[in-house]
């Protein structure tokens, strides 16, 4: 129990985080000169959003290696890499569109062709179908063994896709827009909203992985317990 | 291993030579792909000759989920597949032998296709080493992960839907620089296919490694 309250504070400082990211983010930080009105806010939130990608993608990665390698395999770890992974695809669409929005207004256009946002979305892709693999049925060990080498050839193929998406834009085409640029933009209680914002996104991302691995622990204790339970039910009725 | 590999590889081989499904639907379905391609994009040839290597290597890309489909369900009919797993064969071999036999079976497809590519889209065929060098990389590349991710989906129910996939998006480097290293080869800058060349040549390596390792526990398994 005492994890129970454990995650329920962790849930109410991500919330009270979330807020005051939201609040300081949108009516005290100062508008930044050179941008579209008010889109700079979206500074807050849609780099903590890819850095919860990607922490949520190298845990999954992690996860997986640790259950294939024999002396640390665990179901837990095939648990935490689902958990992460799914926890990570919702990030990603979520980076996607506050990119998409950020990209409307700066840059005229919904989406551009820039490493980043093309490996962004081969990424979405990937999991995509790495979590379609998880949903199939089966042997929980087979699984759990054919996910984690998955989710490994999937993480793989990520750096590979961005440095070939890379060569692909620089050899044709002029300087893409610069992401990095807009950072030097950030100081005073702009830096600090940014960072508040990373700090609650990840307190975010660690609640809802406990949550959903909280989740496949129950799934698999009712797929144990649910024959046995359907089985005594029945025979309740033949005796009565 | 490489015993083993060409035991496998010589089995798909014939089956496909008696069964001939590439050669009847694999290879009319990449054909079928062109001729859309050409319907969509209309007539002009101005249209059609920059897309040529593009709408090549995604009729390529396409037929490749055919092959890897066509060889697995070889294996799982009459349980060939435990067949497999109690021959003694080396996993890695078994690998390396399926993916050598979608690879040969993919470069027929290609030379074929090229063919088509040349009648239909008027593709110059210059600087024919780099077109080779190209379509050989981007095949092993290919044929590895098609392998991998076939073995994968092989056990599973819902395989014809799961493995495009899975197996498209980490396919896209691929598609990429062999695109590209077309691209420049017809447009007569083959100088500038290397990077490109070498792309595809780490693809290959990368895969078919993680292939010959992996092939075993997802045999197992499936």
């Amino acid at each position: 129990m005492r994890a129970d309250r454990a995650l329920r504070v962790l849930g109410a400082f991500a919330l009270v985080g979330m807020v005051a990211t939201v609040w300081l983010g949108l009516f005290v930080t100062p508008n930044a000169v050179g941008y579209a009105d008010g889109t700079v806010r979206l500074l807050y939130i849609h780099p903590p959003l890819a850095w919860v990608m990607f922490i949520a993608y190298g845990m999954a990665t992690i996860s997986s290696l640790l259950y294939l390698w024999p002396r640390t395999r665990h179901a837990r770890f095939d648990r935490l890499a689902g958990a992460s992974a799914e926890v990570g695809v919702v990030f990603t669409g979520l980076t996607l569109v506050s990119g998409s929005i950020w990209g409307r207004t700066t840059w005229g256009v919904y989406w551009a062709w820039d490493p980043l946002l093309t490996t962004t979305a081969l990424l979405f892709v990937l999991y995509l179908g790495y979590l379609a693999l998880r949903n199939v049925p089966g042997d929980p060990d087979t699984v759990a063994r054919r996910s984690a080498i998955a989710g490994l050839v999937a993480f793989l193929d990520v750096p590979i896709v961005f440095f070939a998406v890379s060569w692909w834009r620089s050899l044709h085409q002029g300087p893409t827009i610069d992401l990095a640029t807009r950072h030097s933009y950030v100081h005073g209680s702009m830096a600090w909203t940014l960072l508040l914002g990373f700090v609650s996104f990840t307190l975010t991302y660690v609640w809802l992985m406990v949550h959903r691995y909280r989740l496949a622990v129950l799934r698999e204790r009712e797929s144990d317990e649910g024959l046995e339970n359907a089985l005594a039910d029945r025979w309740a009725e033949a005796v009565r | 291993m490489w015993r083993d590999a060409l035991l496998v590889c010589g089995k798909d081989l014939r089956i496909e030579l008696r069964a001939k499904i590439g050669l009847n639907q694999v290879a009319p379905f990449a054909a079928t792909v062109l001729l859309l391609f050409g319907l969509a994009l209309g007539p002009n040839r101005q249209a059609l000759q920059p897309a040529a290597a593009a709408l090549f290597w995604i009729a390529v890309l396409l037929s490749v989920v055919l092959a890897v489909q066509r060889s697995f369900a070889v294996e799982s009919a009459d349980s060939a597949r435990d067949g497999l797993r109690l021959s003694g064969l080396d996993p890695a071999g078994i690998f390396l032998g399926k993916g050598a036999a979608i690879v040969t079976q993919l470069l027929v497809l290609e030379a074929l296709l090229t063919v088509g590519v040349a009648l239909l889209f008027g593709a110059q065929l210059s600087d024919g080493l780099v077109l080779l060098a190209a379509c050989v990389t981007a095949s092993i590349g290919l044929g590895a992960v098609g392998v991998t991710y076939g073995v994968l989906s092989s056990g599973v129910r819902v395989k014809e839907t799961l493995l495009p996939l899975l197996l498209l998006p980490v396919a896209a480097p691929v598609l990429l620089g062999a695109t590209k290293a077309w691209d420049e080869a017809l447009a007569g800058t083959p100088g500038q296919a290397g990077v490109w060349l070498s792309l595809l040549a780490v693809f290959a390596v990368l895969y078919v490694a993680v292939g010959t390792v992996a092939f075993g526990p997802l045999l197992e398994g499936a």
